[in-house]
């Protein structure tokens, strides 16, 4: 889309160009690096070369010679102040630094401080750890044998690399439905682990003011409020005296969602040496140690009526889980919202069970653009309704559409208990087919095929689960999901809004001052959004799972909506009337009945902090503030078209076109939804392709730096070709949904699809993902290898 | 941010100047020109020279040259400018072919020639194409200017016959008229190293393969050519019978290693493919010059 179809400054909804671009597209941003703060040191944490050692002994004396370092801490010395070891966010514990063990490659053993960068690194040179290297735990699918080395005997009484068995849906039932199908179709697939990798690494700089004690953490946090609270609980310091400031943030993918050991490092640090620390991990580090997504080996199945009715669906999924087990979800949900699996289709049973194991690997598994494991499950059931279309030799498209959810069936209730709040399904899907030219596709590839050339076209058909949570089911660590908002309009009718989320390039600054603008018909332009900072805004949960928009933008319009609710008052008594007699007109109060006669925002607002009588019991000022528990979660949906041509000779993939089709009820901005789009949409090419994190015989990382993990460019990218369709959320009070994950939920099943079905004429049934030349060309020879370990 | 470990920096003002440092300094001292090898690998700690001496500013390295039947080609000249030379293109298709899919352009703008020879990657591109081309490398050094064949340059991987002390100062190959070149190259992803790559130069006298070379990137070709295709292909009449039993040769005598690239059986695979797609590519841009 070209800016010319931009507004230069809609009052509410509407496209226009973002707010913040000022300052990121000049160099002007404010990252966690570009912090310098007088007196500041800096940190370096040494890493394991293991995937799995028993630390003998760690020698620090050479390192604490060298001239320019500060502090050498190590785990034994967090022992001391009882922060050798921190809560997860999934009832278990992490390493700051290891103790007695080191569990993956990567893992966290010293931290030096010193006076710069350059002399740290050195330092580190110095720290002479002993190991005795012990056989890792690697492959998942061994990580239960009985002779497998158990990794987390730091837990008492712990024999095995067991961690839950979680399930969901009706066992009994389902098992009458396929005992009764007429096809069930089997297939085992890897979602493989991949890295968010956002631009940006993690990193941090504390100060504790040795003076009055107040401790402030600049931070690459997704979630600064819940962090300000969890380093009050672990830690035990005052809450007032803590600050959590995350600034501008490059990238975040729920890869700043935890907290990672070297943040609590620069904390110490600051506190030990009574100077700030700055800590920032390099490009290996981020992709070795912090969290990773996905992981998740799942064994489908399907039942269909002969003439293609799908009847149930049930899989089982073997969760690697690494080292700890850090998965950031509700407390509630072991495997996230995996068990919405059914997706977008009208079944009668369903059944998951997910068993978790530890591995030699990073801990992690927060998200990655996966809305807490709603990517996992609609690869699931997308790959499984092609897996039927195949078997039943019908198209997959003509499928979807016999099986899609009908709109009348909304609010409809999933086998596994989820209550979808609205969707037009079919209408989606009917636009993407017709985009795309769909039965024009399917004609070019049957004339390619008959001269052996390689077309595929693929289909999938998501939906997700956003907007985490309601108070009543959805807790990370006894915090409720709710997110707060405030806003403050000043005298003159400018406006401020404070939110409890935080961006990390998702135009918050500009959509959320939409969002009120459309509410008080105030300008974008004259309101200002603060985020991230915790001495400066309400609590809140933070920016993940696509939950900005649904809980924050949801407080944010109820918020707006008392700003104009008081405003009634305000003008009512500006204008020596009855509220009931005004009308309210995008902006403005009128008297009824005559337009002449009325207040703008503008004037009201000055009137509420000037000298105007209001009637008793009202306060002046025109703010207004919202904590918002949501009532359920909100199900964007989408169809996505991929279409892709394969070499036949090299098996080399290439993307030729890819349709998709979002509805996420009513767009705030068009543009950032489009961008949002575009971004999950390469993601899902990056994922399906190139993108993955395995580990050799030894538990070396074999994905570790952006030589070996590759991320797609615009070259991999066809130009996308987006569609929208529009079913509000009946509980958003805007009718909103989210779309921050969409396009990365919907995309990688669309590819893989897409490969697959070019690949028929060779009776290629699955493969599994990056499907990178070398796994095509093993799959056309009926022997596609396991994508998660060293490739032999 | 990764950090190297200290290392001293020094700028050499001409080739005997940067031979009197490389003397002086010793085997601890490295030259760096792109430096988009070296300084990531100092970066990793995986290089960690005690000295760079930085030749960027020797400004006689940096040329193409036509010198009668000899093309020649400095040791400074950038990626970049070989992808853009007019005279590149028109003697060696094949350099373009490969310039274009040599990692990206923010490394081609800086990376070298000379570099990329002398870093050796067992997966260079260059060293594939001057293997096809039948190329000369010149080194200069204390012990004065010698000049050596592409064969038996490169003593293994990321190693070659260039001394601590010495210099690579120009390759040159031979050009004829009706010399066709092609080069073909898989990767995962655009900039990626190839998983495997072949390059073909051909020139045809009275219908019969007068002179042909074929290189090979990433597959642990000796030399990184395929001398036993070469040999066969020599005084034949170019069919594509002849091409494809070539080709098939090319994928027996190359050794690739299984990696996260893939397996050594898809590599060779590639090659048979690859060899066969640059030959016919050659064969045609050879069959354009003709006419």
């Amino acid at each position: 889309m070209t800016t010319t179809e931009n507004q230069a400054n809609p009052i509410g909804f509407g496209r226009m160009l973002r707010k913040e671009d000022a300052r990121f597209l000049r160099g002007k941003g404010n990252y966690v690096d570009d912090l310098n703060l007088p007196g500041m040191l800096h940190g370096a944490v040494l890493r394991s070369p293991y995937a799995h050692a028993r630390i003998k002994s760690i020698d620090i004396s050479a390192a604490q010679a060298h001239p320019k370092v500060k502090a050498v801490i190590t785990g034994e010395i967090l022992e001391t102040l009882n922060l050798a070891w921190i809560p997860s966010l999934s009832h278990d514990v992490v390493a700051v630094l290891a103790t007695d063990k080191v569990r993956f490659q990567g893992q966290e053993v010293a931290f030096v401080v010193a006076e710069d960068r350059y002399s740290a690194r050195d330092a580190l040179e110095l720290i002479e750890v002993d190991y005795e290297v012990l056989p890792p735990v690697v492959d998942a699918k061994k990580a239960l044998d009985k002779d497998a080395p158990v990794i987390r005997d730091d837990i008492a009484g712990k024999v095995d690399n067991f961690i839950f068995d979680w399930e969901s849906g009706d066992k009994a039932a389902t098992d009458e439905v396929f005992a009764n199908a007429a096809i069930v179709v089997n297939q085992d697939m890897l979602y493989p682990r991949v890295h968010p990798a956002p631009m940006e690494t993690c990193g941090a700089v504390a100060y504790m003011d040795p003076i009055d004690q107040k401790l402030t953490i600049y931070s690459t946090t997704q979630a600064p409020h819940a962090h300000r609270t969890l380093y009050a609980l672990v830690a035990g310091l005052p809450e007032h005296k803590l600050r959590v400031v995350s600034p501008d943030i490059g990238g975040g993918f729920g890869n700043k969602v935890g907290i990672y050991p070297g943040y609590v490092l620069a904390i110490v640090g600051s506190i030990l040496t009574k100077r700030p620390v700055k800590w920032m991990e390099d490009r290996s580090e981020n992709l070795m140690s912090t969290s990773f997504a996905r992981d998740y080996h799942m064994k489908g199945s399907i039942a269909a009526s002969a003439d293609g009715k799908i009847l149930g669906l049930r899989v089982d999924v073997l969760a690697d889980h690494g080292a700890f087990n850090n998965t950031a979800q509700p407390t509630k949900f072991p495997a996230g919202f995996f068990h919405v699996f059914t997706g977008s289709y009208d079944l009668m049973a369903a059944h998951c069970s997910v068993r978790g194991v530890y591995t030699n690997k990073a801990p992690g598994g927060v998200a990655y653009a996966c809305s807490f494991r709603v990517t996992e499950a609609v690869y699931l059931v997308e790959r499984m309704v092609d897996r039927l279309a195949q078997e039943l030799k019908m198209d997959p498209a003509e499928l979807r559409m016999k099986n899609l959810l009908r709109p009348e069936q909304f609010p409809y209730t999933s086998p596994t208990g989820w209550e979808y709040d609205s969707g037009e399904y079919p209408r989606a899907l009917r636009l993407a087919m017709d985009i795309a030219g769909y039965e024009e596709l399917r004609k070019e590839q049957a004339q390619k095929r008959a001269k052996g050339e390689l077309m595929g076209i693929g289909i999938s058909f998501f939906t997700e689960t956003v907007g985490a949570g309601p108070k009543r089911h959805m807790d990370i660590l006894g915090l409720g999901m709710a997110d707060g908002c405030e806003v403050r309009v000043h005298p003159t009718g400018k406006a401020v809004v404070r939110l409890s989320v935080q961006s990390q390039g998702q135009g918050h600054e500009t959509t959320f001052a939409q969002i009120v603008s459309e509410v008080t018909g105030i300008p974008p332009e004259d309101i200002d959004v603060v985020h991230g900072d915790t001495d400066n805004t309400p609590f809140g949960l933070g920016t993940y799972g696509s939950r900005s928009t649904p809980v924050s933008g949801a407080a944010a319009a109820i918020a707006a909506r008392r700003v104009v609710d008081k405003a009634r008052i305000v003008a009512s008594a500006m204008l020596e009337c009855a509220p009931e007699d005004l009308e309210w007109e995008k902006g403005r109060f009128n008297i009824k009945g005559d337009k002449s006669v009325g207040k703008t925002m503008a004037e009201i607002a000055l009137g509420a902090h000037g000298t105007v009588e209001l009637p008793e019991g009202v306060e002046g000022h025109l703010n207004a503030e919202c904590v918002y528990d949501p009532p359920n979660l909100t199900y964007p949906f989408g169809a996505y078209i991929c279409v892709v041509d394969v070499d036949p000779a090299t098996a080399k993939v290439s993307v030729r076109r890819f349709i998709a089709v979002d509805d996420c009820g009513p767009r705030i901005n068009p543009m950032i939804v489009e961008g949002q789009v575009h971004g999950g949409l390469a993601d899902g090419v990056g994922m399906a392709l190139m993108e993955v994190i395995a580990f050799d015989e030894d538990g070396n990382n074999l994905g570790a730096s952006f030589m070996d993990y590759l991320i797609p460019t615009s070259l991999e990218c066809p130009s996308w070709e987006t569609g929208a369709t529009v079913t509000p959320s009946p509980h958003h009070p805007l009718g909103l949904k989210g779309v921050g994950e969409s396009a990365t939920v919907g995309s990688p099943p669309a590819v893989v699809n897409a490969v697959i079905d070019a690949l028929a004429p060779y009776g290629v049934k699955h493969a599994d993902m990056p499907l990178t030349p070398a796994q095509v060309w093993q799959a056309m020879q009926g022997a596609p290898y396991r994508t998660d370990l060293a490739i032999q | 941010m990764q950090v190297p470990a200290p290392v001293e920096y020094e700028r050499a003002l001409s080739v005997d100047d940067a031979i009197e440092r490389l003397t002086r300094l010793g085997p601890e001292a490295r030259l760096v020109a792109g430096g988009h090898s070296l300084l990531p690998m100092m970066k990793l700690r995986l290089a960690r020279p005690e000295c760079l001496i930085d030749i960027n500013g020797l400004a006689d390295l940096s040329f193409i040259r036509r010198d009668g039947n000899v093309l020649r080609i400095g040791a400074m000249t950038r990626h970049s400018e070989l992808l853009a030379s007019q005279v590149i293109s028109e003697v060696a298709k094949i350099i373009p072919d490969a310039e274009a899919v040599i990692a990206d352009p923010i490394v081609r703008n800086r990376g070298t020639v000379g570099g990329s020879m002398c870093q050796a990657d067992p997966a260079e591109d260059l060293s594939a194409v001057f293997a096809a081309l039948d190329a000369m490398v010149e080194i200069r050094g204390p012990r004065g200017t010698r000049v050596v064949s592409v064969n038996g340059f490169h003593t293994g991987p990321y190693s070659t016959v260039v001394e601590p002390d010495e210099i690579l100062t120009e390759v040159s190959f031979v050009t004829q008229k009706n010399l066709g070149s092609a080069y073909e190259k898989v990767e995962r992803r655009v900039g990626d190293w190839a998983i495997a790559a072949a390059g073909a130069v051909i020139a045809l006298q009275d219908g019969k393969i007068q002179r042909v070379g074929i290189g090979l990137a990433a597959v642990g070709a000796p030399d990184f050519r395929a001398s036993r295709a070469e040999a066969y292909l020599l005084g034949k009449d170019a069919t594509p019978d002849l091409f494809d039993e070539a080709a098939r040769m090319a994928s027996a005598e190359c050794n690739p290693n299984s990696d996260q690239r893939g397996p050594s059986a898809y590599k060779r695979h590639l090659v048979e493919v690859l060899t066969r797609r640059a030959l016919d590519g050659a064969l045609s841009n050879s069959k354009g010059k003709a006419n």
